[in-house]
């Protein structure tokens, strides 16, 4: 029934969207923040702002207000939770219905989840920590081209994690050198060799001829080798025509897999290359240039979690997923939380690995993680305990760096998996870290790739402290 | 340091060939395929072999040698069926499978008995 209630000026936000007695519904996106409000702005009150700028409010009563149900649209802050170990952040957890949402469209989701809010003067920082996507909202996205399983079937590889190798240096060689360094690594054993992220089309090398050489190097070596082989020939490009046009090119040179910087490309050309991947039978490996701008302050931003649940939805066969190991940043407990919301159908909601949320995929198919930067045959019995199979190594320096060139570095990582795997089967993953030198020296005896590779890298670790870690009470 | 040594790979040689897992390893002896099959038996994976002659190796399919023994957790008899596979084939690569029917994928495959390189 119509009431007389348009009353114009500012209310606090709390009145409308602190909800504390709601209980989300299975269709809502939930989103958990941790909030770290400016002096004297009370808990609730930030909270509720948060939901009320990343859904239907603004900062003022609008007549048109009440020409629509904004209890219906409305997004709610339903609850609010201590960070341990930090007196000045917490947790708001918000829902959103899921009709504020266009269907199979990270864009608008994240457009509203962390848009103008973000820039919000009440706080000074906000960080989305997770993000829940209902089963209804999942059916609705393309999800990855083909998946974990089908990427297997196609390479025709079982039972061990896929090896691969960014081409180096990143920049200047030119496209027949390129195919080059890519043939020696494949011809060595290596399944995958990569574009580095900033190769495109530059004056130094011009994708075509990257494209036309490097395809010219893989079915050399898929023929000298009889494996299946393939390169993640970057499509990446300035407009989503050029993008087009390159994958188009590398589909007609017999290439299987193709490659995509989604973040600094954008989540709408994303998407969109991921349905020409399904509909073209192409493989899609996904670079992340940009994540760490976003998520590694540990209060602003969004947490990477939410960036492979972004790109699971999105579509991509492949997500850079942090090594653990490596030289780049990433906790253990947390990265093995990201794999398994890349990997797995249903995730259970765990604290311990920053998960907030229970996350249900339905038959949405998996995203191999790569793991990649700074890693060499020393770290192999950690990678296959952490990862297990569905994942893909890429070792760069640790091929290209081998004192006898790409295909014997190849070869030495290709002798370390396959030693490790065995024993793994034989002997089972507990304690294969422990194992793992003693499983690398005897297969060493066999492989004087491999003891060359162990005698140049015996003395690289890679030990700084993590800057993002979970959340735990540490003091 | 050892000195600098040639990667030898060649097309025209047929020990270049590579089988994915474990090719890279040196051939299996019976201990070694005994405890992959134990591997295969112990994550509820139904065993099956294949084989094929060296020159059509790259097919997805090769010939499938019965049927995949469902539900077999007898290690000795699978190991039995490897063998009968491998006398009756003895020209041909013979591959280690373990179907994984909730992955709906192999979750194991290999060669565990390279052909004879013919001259």
């Amino acid at each position: 029934m119509a009431t007389k209630n348009y009353q114009a000026g500012v209310k606090e936000y709390r009145e409308t969207y602190w909800m504390p007695e709601y209980t989300p519904k299975d269709t809502d996106i939930l989103a958990c923040f941790k909030i770290t409000p400016q002096p004297g702005v009370p808990r609730e009150e930030a909270a509720a702002a948060v939901a009320a700028e990343s859904s239907t409010g603004t900062w003022t009563t609008v007549w048109t207000d009440l020409l629509t149900d904004l209890d219906y649209y409305k997004g709610r802050a339903y609850a609010i939770e201590d960070v341990p170990g930090d007196d000045e952040s917490y947790y708001a957890f918000i829902a959103y219905p899921i009709d504020l949402f266009e269907e199979g469209s990270v864009v608008n989701v994240f457009t509203s989840l962390v848009g103008n809010v973000f820039g919000f003067k009440a706080l000074r920082h906000l960080r989305l920590e997770d993000v829940r996507f209902p089963i209804a909202y999942v059916m609705t996205c393309g999800g990855p081209p083909h998946g974990i399983q089908v990427e297997r079937d196609i390479f025709n590889k079982y039972g061990r994690a896929l090896l691969g190798c960014t081409i180096k240096p990143k920049l200047g060689l030119s496209a027949k050198n390129y195919g080059r360094a890519v043939y020696e690594c494949l011809r060595g054993g290596l399944d995958l060799t990569k574009d580095d992220e900033n190769v495109n089309s530059q004056p130094f090398m011009r994708w075509r001829q990257r494209f036309d050489f490097v395809m010219e190097a893989v079915h050399k070596a898929e023929a000298e080798t009889g494996e299946r082989k393939g390169h993640y020939l970057n499509v990446t490009a300035p407009t989503p025509e050029d993008m087009y046009k390159r994958a188009e090119h590398a589909k007609t040179l017999g290439a299987r897999i193709i490659m995509h910087d989604y973040i600094t490309g954008g989540w709408c050309a994303n998407t969109g290359l991921a349905n020409w991947c399904r509909d073209n039978g192409v493989l899609l490996h996904i670079h992340r240039a940009m994540h760490a701008v976003i998520d590694r302050h540990p209060k602003h931003g969004i947490h990477f979690r939410v960036l492979a649940k972004l790109l699971r939805l999105s579509g991509g066969d492949h997500l850079h997923s942090g090594t653990v190991v490596g030289k780049l940043e990433g906790d253990r407990e947390a990265t093995l939380g990201w794999i398994d919301l890349m990997r797995d159908s249903y995730i259970k909601e765990d604290r311990s690995r920053g998960i907030f949320f229970d996350q249900d995929w339905g038959s949405m198919p998996g995203v191999f993680p790569v793991a990649s930067g700074g890693i060499h045959v020393w770290h192999m019995p950690a990678l296959v305990t952490i990862f297990g199979d569905d994942a893909c190594f890429q070792f760069g320096g640790g091929t290209l760096g081998h004192p006898w060139g790409n295909a014997a570095g190849a070869a030495a990582n290709r002798v370390a998996l396959e030693a490790c795997v065995e024993d793994r089967n034989r002997n089972g993953a507990e304690g294969l870290e422990k194992r793992g030198g003693d499983v690398l020296r005897k297969a060493a005896e066999s492989s004087p790739e491999l003891a060359a590779a162990m005698e140049t890298w015996k003395e690289i670790k890679f030990e700084f402290d993590t800057v993002d870690k979970l959340d735990v009470v540490h003091r | 340091m050892t000195d600098l040594q040639d990667y030898h790979s060649r097309l025209s040689d047929p020990a270049s060939r590579k089988f994915e897992t474990f090719s890279y390893l040196p051939q299996f002896d019976d201990a070694s395929i005994r405890a992959q099959v134990n591997y295969i038996v112990s994550k509820g994976w139904n065993p099956a072999v294949e084989h094929t002659e060296p020159e059509n190796a790259t097919s997805s399919f090769w010939y499938m040698w019965k049927l995949p023994m469902f539900g077999e957790t007898d290690v000795d008899a699978i190991l039995a069926e490897i063998d009968a596979c491998r006398s009756a084939n003895p020209g041909n690569h013979v591959r280690l499978i373990g179907y994984d029917k909730f992955a709906q994928s192999q979750g194991t495959a290999m060669v565990i008995h390279r052909a004879p390189h013919s001259p």
